[in-house]
């Protein structure tokens, strides 16, 4: 199925269509990962690579107004190198699946070295019973800083990119491209009434059960922010808007990361190492309950409002008749 | 005082976020040049107390490694640490007047949140111990350069950033696929575990697959000829600081993580043994000496010509590397040391020139020894140490290079050869500024233009200066190098 939909992807010239095999593949590849016992990414991967990132490629089509790919005459050089060096990344990975242990190997060095301390001892050590958020927010927290940071570059980029497209008071964003025409019907707004405050209360419970259940900052931050994009698609931007602005989401962007900066630094205020939550309470386990909650949080408002972000940025911009957009141009 | 490894890295990305909010772009440079001085104090600090040999670990969340993420400074990262933190210092104070002229004002805090990112996941590359978090912290860096690439005033900044974008994502997916199949085998990711570990399960397919992995994707990071594509365009449409800044640390973090990988996660053996890794980079390091060469003389941007050099000049480096002796391996930390001052210096020059005459193409230089005297004395300081004159840093790390090479017979003679010709090389390219700058006459706009201001003249002659000095006192580089070479061939 998975390679049945790459190879499907390679050739098809309808963009639209091709927005949908990427999410389709999305969804395969989290039903890989529950199959290999890893509920966390799978979590991760179907609400970034099947949910939001369908939305924004689809927010890009919009942009471009084409939905099909051009034919382009290519040289034999420019079809040819491509497929050389595909071909050749795949020899090696095949090559090197040879020596590899089997799958599920108890023997196999993953299982035998770092990871057995992480699932035995997290639970004295951390006192949560997801061993996976222990390792992601503690043993291995500060990688999930870098993570974060990922994320807030790439926000920063689209801004960079995109912003600027809005005069102070937002007025320019005014509707999607398309919403015109989802404004009438009836049946998506009874439905999304229905389903939005469940998707928050999802996103919330994802992310306040993560310490027990799979799930964390990322994926509750990524649930949230499709809460908000969906009503935005169905009632228009200016609705969201009333409820949180461009500056508000630039201001949770920052104080997202922050939190997490944050807290490492005030554990090396109160005496321990950078982001040694054990610091935070007079109880070490105490205070690695607390450090998670607070750099869980920042992660959710950060990722949050950078898929956000992300999103008005594009939309926005489509909200723009061309010739305003080619002004815009010139005065950035 | 314990936790300076910490703040090196935490200090850049404490201050990004709160960058952001800052309206005035002044207030945004100030913070971001402070977070820079007191990066370099640290450096310093670090530098200094790793002198002795000392290996200073440090364990973030106060896990001990390899369960949690070590910091781990040793020679060769204090080394590096201090080379790209005293860069950011230098630059980052030349921003504030350069972007003035090339990024439209409400972008201003945008940018320096975007600087001081690249500067945290540059240093935190160099700093760690642990090889997934060199990752994220190159994912860092990289997504921050694209970002900082495509602030360039002309729109091919676009294309060039994304060419960029396509290329380091490739790079950057074939490191986390080389990672991967290390963690797979080993069980662990911290570098001193993976040392160990490693040997055990050396003689396997998928490691002898990590290892290619790795390879290619930091030599596409590095621009490596033929990976180096992405380069010329990404130097040349950036913003003035911006080129000054990566050309002087990215390409330099991405040979650092590559000298890691192979001698100290690796090792010589295997990596040398083994592989055939030494005939491959030699032998490419030598095509970029002249690849890079020859397209440097032809180009009419004055910025893609020092891109092209670049790619010569990241020959030399992996000549060096690759000669696998002590010598040759201080004479390419030596180099990596020499460039990044001598190539900040002449991008910083342009930058100048770029500031007064709103373009940096060869016509654009005609009679500025004149009109600017300073200005054009640096890129002429610049331009030596890149041909590698004696009484400049560039002469010290080519005499080393050809010292290196004497030991190596046939090879080394070609070597040598090689590294004459792309000199010759370089003083055709360097001359025809030389000859548009001295011997025309100025046009009346220039002449009304002047010389480039103080805030900018400062920091472009800080690098000069520099190249001059180590040029003739090289006795603290020099011995940086070679200590940082000997600690990665296993003596102490």
């Amino acid at each position: 199925m998975l390679l049945a939909t790459a190879m499907a992807s390679i050739f098809l010239r309808d963009l639209f269509a091709l927005v949908m095999l990427f999410g389709i593949f999305s969804l395969l590849t989290a039903s890989f990962f529950l199959n290999l016992d890893a509920p966390d990414v799978a979590m991760t991967e179907a609400a970034i690579g099947a949910g939001i990132s369908p939305i924004l490629m689809l927010g890009t089509l919009a942009l471009i107004r084409n939905t099909s790919a051009p034919r382009v005459k290519k040289t034999i050089r420019a079809t040819m190198a491509p497929i050389l060096a595909v071909t050749i990344t795949g020899a090696a990975l095949i090559y090197a699946t040879l020596d590899m242990p089997y799958l599920s190997d108890p023997l196999a060095p993953a299982h035998n070295h770092v990871a057995p301390r992480y699932i035995q001892q997290s639970l004295q050590e951390i006192g949560i019973p997801n061993a996976v958020t222990s390792v992601l927010a503690s043993y291995r927290g500060y990688d999930t800083l870098g993570e974060v940071f990922v994320i807030f570059t790439a926000g920063i980029g689209v801004l960079a990119l995109l912003g600027f497209m809005y005069d102070a008071s937002g007025r320019r964003y005014s509707q999607f491209a398309d919403t015109a025409s989802l404004n009438n019907h009836t049946i998506l707004h009874v439905i999304s009434k229905i389903t939005i405050p469940l998707i928050l209360l999802f996103a919330l419970y994802v992310q306040f059960h993560g310490e027990y259940s799979p799930g964390g900052g990322f994926q509750a931050g990524v649930i949230f922010a499709v809460a908000f994009i969906l009503y935005a698609m169905i009632y228009g931007l200016e609705a969201v808007y009333k409820v949180v602005s461009m500056r508000v989401i630039r201001l949770t962007m920052v104080v997202g990361v922050l939190l997490y900066v944050g807290t490492g630094v005030a554990s090396l205020i109160l005496g321990g190492n950078y982001l040694d939550y054990g610091a935070l309470a007079h109880d070490p386990v105490h205070g690695q309950h607390l450090g998670i909650i607070l750099i869980e949080l920042g992660v959710a408002l950060c990722v949050a409002s950078v898929m956000l972000s992300v999103f008005f940025n594009f939309a926005g911009r489509a909200a723009v008749p061309p010739d305003a957009m080619e002004e815009g141009d010139k005065s950035t | 005082m314990s936790h300076l490894p910490a703040l090196q890295i935490v200090l850049p990305l404490l201050a990004a976020p709160i960058c952001l909010l800052l309206r005035k772009s002044s207030l945004a440079w100030l913070l971001a040049l402070g977070v820079a001085l007191c990066g370099l104090a640290i450096s310093i600090v670090l530098f200094h107390r790793t002198l002795n040999g000392e290996i200073i670990s440090y364990a973030m969340g106060g896990w001990e490694p390899p369960w949690g993420i070590e910091y781990r400074v040793d020679r060769l990262s204090a080394f590096v640490l201090l080379i790209v933190s005293a860069i950011a210092a230098v630059t980052f104070a030349f921003a504030n007047r350069s972007i003035a002229r090339e990024i439209p004002l409400q972008k201003h805090s945008l940018f320096y949140t975007a600087l001081l990112l690249c500067l945290a996941g540059l240093l935190g590359i160099t700093i760690t111990g642990d090889a997934f978090n060199l990752f994220v912290f190159l994912e860092i860096s990289s997504l921050s350069s694209y970002v900082l690439i495509s602030f360039g005033r002309e729109r091919r900044a676009l294309t060039a950033a994304f060419q960029y974008l396509i290329m380091g994502t490739i790079g950057a997916t074939m490191i986390l696929i080389g990672t991967g199949f290390i963690y797979m085998m080993t069980g662990t990711l911290n570098m001193a575990d993976l040392a160990l570990r490693l040997p055990g399960v050396m003689d396997t397919n998928t490691v002898r697959a990590a290892f290619a992995f790795l390879i290619v994707g930091f030599s596409i990071k590095l621009a490596l000829f033929p990976l180096h594509v992405w380069l010329p365009n990404s130097y040349a449409y950036a913003p003035s600081v911006v080129s000054a800044f990566l050309a002087a640390t990215a390409t330099k973090v991405a040979i650092y993580s590559l000298i890691r990988f192979i001698f100290t996660i690796f090792g010589v053996d295997f990596a040398f043994g083994e592989m055939p890794l030494q005939v491959i980079l030699i032998l490419l390091s030598i095509i970029a000496v002249f690849v890079g060469s020859l397209s440097a003389i032809f180009q009419l941007n004055i910025k893609h010509m020092l891109a092209y050099s670049s790619v010569a000049q990241i020959g030399y480096i992996i000549i060096g590397i690759a000669l696998v002796s002590a010598v040759g391996l201080s004479a390419g930390i030596l180099h990596l040391f020499n460039h990044a001052l001598i190539k900040g210096c002449l991008f910083l020059a342009v930058g100048c020139v770029f500031y007064q005459q709103g373009d940096a193409t060869i016509d654009n230089f005609k009679g500025l020894g004149k009109t600017m005297p300073w200005t054009m004395a640096a890129f002429v300081i610049g331009g030596l140490g890149i041909i590698g004159m004696p009484l400049t840093a560039g002469f010290v790390s080519k005499w080393y290079l050809v010292l290196a090479a004497l030991e190596h017979g046939v090879v080394g003679m070609i070597i040598i050869i090689s590294v004459l010709l792309g000199s010759l090389l370089a003083v055709a390219y360097i001359w025809r500024i030389v000859e548009a700058a001295y011997f025309n006459q100025p046009e009346a706009a220039a002449i009304e233009r002047g010389e480039a201001p103080l805030a900018l003249l400062i920091p472009t002659w800080i690098l000069a200066l520099a190249t001059i000095y180590f040029g003739i006192f090289t006795q603290l580089s020099v011995d940086a190098a070679m200590q940082a070479a000997q600690s990665l061939l296993g003596g102490k």
